[in-house]
């Protein structure tokens, strides 16, 4: 296994600009930037906020008392990658999404995968994500991951890794959309330089995605809702959002109800069925008489209406199997096993401390790797190796030792940087990008995704509850983003540090 | 529309609406209660105003003594009255928050400050001296949220159940308040001084004094003030004015629901009916708290069929 640790570069891979100068795609924006100075910069995030908070823009977290809404850090300097960069890119979600789609249908049939010997038996039948009623029953036009979220870093101009598949219920794309809004308001002529790959189509693309998983006994056009656990869900906001966009009910648990292995929801005009379920509740909570008992989220008998082909859940039950972090080493396996494809995008090499030849090499280099509980998610269990102590190493040494099969290694990245508007002027931040991948009959991805950025100066954790922002995400065909702006006619270009 | 939504708009309205009818109902009861040798003391006063305000079985399991402190309490910012002004306000912002997307933002503005001024007023906010302008506050607020919803809200489905819940709660507020001066509008303590300041009392907590003059040009009198806040359509807190708009409010619901009728529209016609031929003369030789019993509960009744046809899906 490759270890890209060792040729790291020394400084993070700025996107903007790199030792030959302002790279093409940002040559626009790094003019605007030189014309107009930091103070303009400044003033467009404050129009930025007041246009978030007029048209209703916030993320709203409801709590008891203070401000209910509370706006996500935006940043104003866009993430900008070129056509060809993005084509690249798309090719490689293409070809990754089909094969963990293929990959969660032999799961739960014939399971030829751990036949043929590419992924271990015992990483499908003791893993949590795998979930048994799915056995033996396939879905609507095969499709088990209708909604993913990739998450990719930037190592360098040609070199990006997929971090983590999210196959379950991905959200923030609603920030991608409101993103893209904001900029076309505060920078019409710059955007329009640009000719910017649009992305306000997602919600059409995501109705026409959910409509092509029909389930069998759907005659007509199908009936589309999006199943929310309720309004103290702090994704709540984006659940009405997509709903709204595209003109369906949002709908709660005790709003539907099945009879007869049908499902209906409770309207005003009496019981109307549902066809499609975009549903942003978890596994466990759909289905009280088939998951956890306890749950009032979900519907009792909504999996048996499933199975009887008379409603679609997007995405299905299960899925979660392929994006499990003891399954990610094995993806590019799943490529070559199911697509006889080379995989496009990269890993980030993982070590499976259960494997001997890998536990030696991540013991003997605890101070350069991050170690990882394989199950779980969160920050919990996690050694972060160029910033822990000795003690800490010696303590991670003794628990890999005793329970191996729980941990898995990998190297740090050196994440790129994209210009962001700080505190004291412009600074280089960390930024990832996440896609998001549709498929119905056919694959579509919008192009960009969300980028987010980890504002704190030098930190790589780019989650929103730790002081992470957002950015749009441009894709900009080449030849583009040169927009006649000569940095040297700029009195304030030194602003722009 | 989801019914779950209906459902939150429908008790958003009627829960904006009791608050306001609490505090109107308070302040009559705070008028008399200061005038010396009112009707049976001030302790009836209060005590009429639990009854009319459906209160009075709570507040007798408190085990606490027909006060005027103790009612007032228990009235305005008790937790464990689920009517409470306090409690009215919470339970109308929980249910808006709900379905915030289906509100105007003037709506939930008006819906989610008065929320947050209630918590941020201390439990003296009740207390004698502070009462009066509490109580206006309240009242002032129940105007700001009905008129924001009548001013800025699409005429769809959502604002018809907003509606509904409105004018229903107010028809049976204005029944419940009547019913509470009963004594005084009929029987051998309805003459004098007295029972003069009661009426007029009653009549402001409609909003109806001045309107009374307009109307008739005479003195007060229990007959013409019995008429006026049962059958007088240009009164718009009357019973028959209320009840105009429940009716119209369901038939437009059941237009837009493909046709759907059923009892709620069948109860609502009849009431309508019952007022539109009702004479006060038969409301008296009846008796007014008789009538006035039978008009609540099928006000009840009526609450109940649209709970079931359209609210719990």
């Amino acid at each position: 296994m490759n270890q890209i640790g060792s040729n790291q570069p020394t400084r993070a891979f700025d996107e903007m600009q790199d030792a030959a100068g302002v790279r093409a795609a940002y040559a626009g924006i790094a003019g605007w930037i030189a014309r107009h100075g930091v103070g303009a910069l400044a003033a467009k995030r404050t129009e930025a906020e007041a246009l978030f908070r007029r048209v209703g823009i916030t993320f709203a977290v409801y709590g008891e008392g203070g401000d209910p809404e509370r706006l996500i850090p935006f940043d104003v300097i866009p993430r900008i990658l070129a056509r060809a960069e993005w084509d690249r890119l798309a090719r490689g979600l293409t070809q990754r999404v089909k094969a963990l789609n293929a990959f969660i249908a032999d799961v739960y049939a014939g399971q030829e995968i751990v036949k043929a010997g590419r992924v271990p038996a015992a990483l499908i039948a003791e893993n949590e994500a795998f979930c048994r009623p799915m056995i033996g029953f396939a879905p609507p036009a095969g499709v088990y991951c209708h909604i993913s979220g990739i998450d990719l870093v930037r190592t360098g101009p040609d070199d990006f890794y997929v971090l983590e598949d999210n196959c379950r219920t991905p959200s923030g794309v609603s920030y991608m959309l409101e993103n893209r809004e904001a900029m076309l308001r505060l920078f019409p002529t710059l955007c329009s330089d640009h000719r910017l790959a649009p992305v306000s189509h997602y919600p059409e693309e995501l109705l026409e995605t959910l409509k092509e998983a029909a389930p069998p006994n759907c005659t007509g056009t199908p009936c589309v809702a999006v199943l929310t656990p309720g309004h103290f869900n702090s994704a709540y906001y984006e659940h009405c959002f997509l709903a709204d966009e595209m003109g369906v009910e949002v709908v709660e648990g005790a709003d539907l109800f099945v009879e007869q292995d049908v499902v209906y929801m409770r309207t005003t005009a009496g019981p109307k069925r549902v066809d499609v379920l975009y549903r942003r509740v978890d596994d466990d909570f759909l289905d009280p008489k088939v998951f956890r008992p306890e749950s009032m989220l979900g519907v009792p008998g909504i999996f048996g209406a499933y199975r009887a082909g008379n409603v679609t859940l997007a995405n299905a039950p299960g899925a979660g199997i392929a994006d499990d972090k003891a399954i990610y080493p094995f993806v590019p396996e799943m490529i070559r096993f199911y697509l006889g494809e080379e995989p496009l995008l990269q890993n980030v090499p993982t070590y499976l401390c259960e494997r001997d030849e890998d536990r030696a090499y991540v013991l003997a280099n605890l101070d350069k790797l991050v170690v990882k509980l394989a199950r779980g998610s969160g920050g919990y269990g996690m050694l972060v190796g160029p910033h822990s102590t000795t003690e800490q190493q010696a303590e991670f040494a003794a628990r890999i030792r005793a329970k191996p099969q729980d941990y898995i290694a990998q190297p740090t990245l050196a994440l790129s940087t994209v210009p962001t508007l700080a505190e004291h002027g412009i600074a280089s931040r960390h930024v990832d990008l996440r896609p998001y991948v549709l498929m119905g009959k056919e694959v579509r991805i919008v192009p960009g995704g969300l980028t987010r950025v980890a504002l704190r100066e030098g930190s790589l954790v780019v989650n929103s509850s730790q002081g992470g922002g957002t950015k749009d995400t441009w894709v900009v065909e080449d030849g583009t983003g040169f927009d006649g702006g000569s940095p040297s006619q700029s009195q304030s270009q030194r602003q722009g540090g | 529309m989801l019914s779950r939504t209906a459902d939150s708009l429908y008790w958003m309205g009627r829960y904006t609406e009791r608050a306001g009818n609490i505090a109107r109902g308070m302040q009559v009861a705070l008028r008399m209660s200061g005038l010396a040798g009112s009707l049976g003391g001030a302790h009836d006063e209060w005590r009429n105003l639990l009854v009319a305000a459906g209160a009075e079985p709570g507040f007798k399991a408190t085990g606490r003594a027909v006060a005027a402190e103790a009612v007032i309490g228990w009235l305005a910012l008790d937790p464990d009255n689920p009517s409470s002004i306090a409690n009215c306000i919470e339970a109308a912002r929980g249910n808006g928050r709900a379905v915030r997307t289906a509100l105007t933002v003037d709506m939930w503005e008006a819906l989610n400050d008065t929320w947050r001024e209630m918590r941020a007023r201390s439990a003296s906010a009740a207390g004698a001296d502070a009462l009066p302008a509490f109580l206006d506050w309240v009242r002032a607020r129940t105007l700001l949220f009905n008129g924001a919803a009548a001013d800025t809200m699409l005429r769809d489905e959502g604002w018809l159940f907003v509606h509904l819940g409105v004018m229903l709660e107010r028809a049976d507020n204005t029944a419940r308040l009547l019913d509470a001066k009963h004594r005084a509008l009929s029987g051998p303590n309805a003459e004098g001084g007295l029972a003069y300041a009661e009426w007029q009392a009653l009549l402001r907590s409609v909003s109806a004094l001045r309107a009374f003059q307009w109307l008739y040009h005479t003195r007060l009198e229990p007959r013409l003030i019995v008429e006026l806040m049962l059958f007088r359509s240009e009164l718009p807190r009357s019973l028959i004015s209320c009840h105009r708009r429940v009716l119209h409010a369901l038939e437009s619901v059941a237009d837009r629901t493909g046709g759907r009728r059923g009892d709620p529209q069948r109860i609502a016609a009849e009431i309508n009916d019952a007022l539109l031929k009702g004479r006060v003369e038969d409301v008296l030789s009846r008796g007014l708290h008789d009538w006035l019993t039978g008009q609540i509960d099928r006000n009840i009744e009526l609450g109940n069929s649209i709970q079931s046809l359209y609210l719990n899906g």
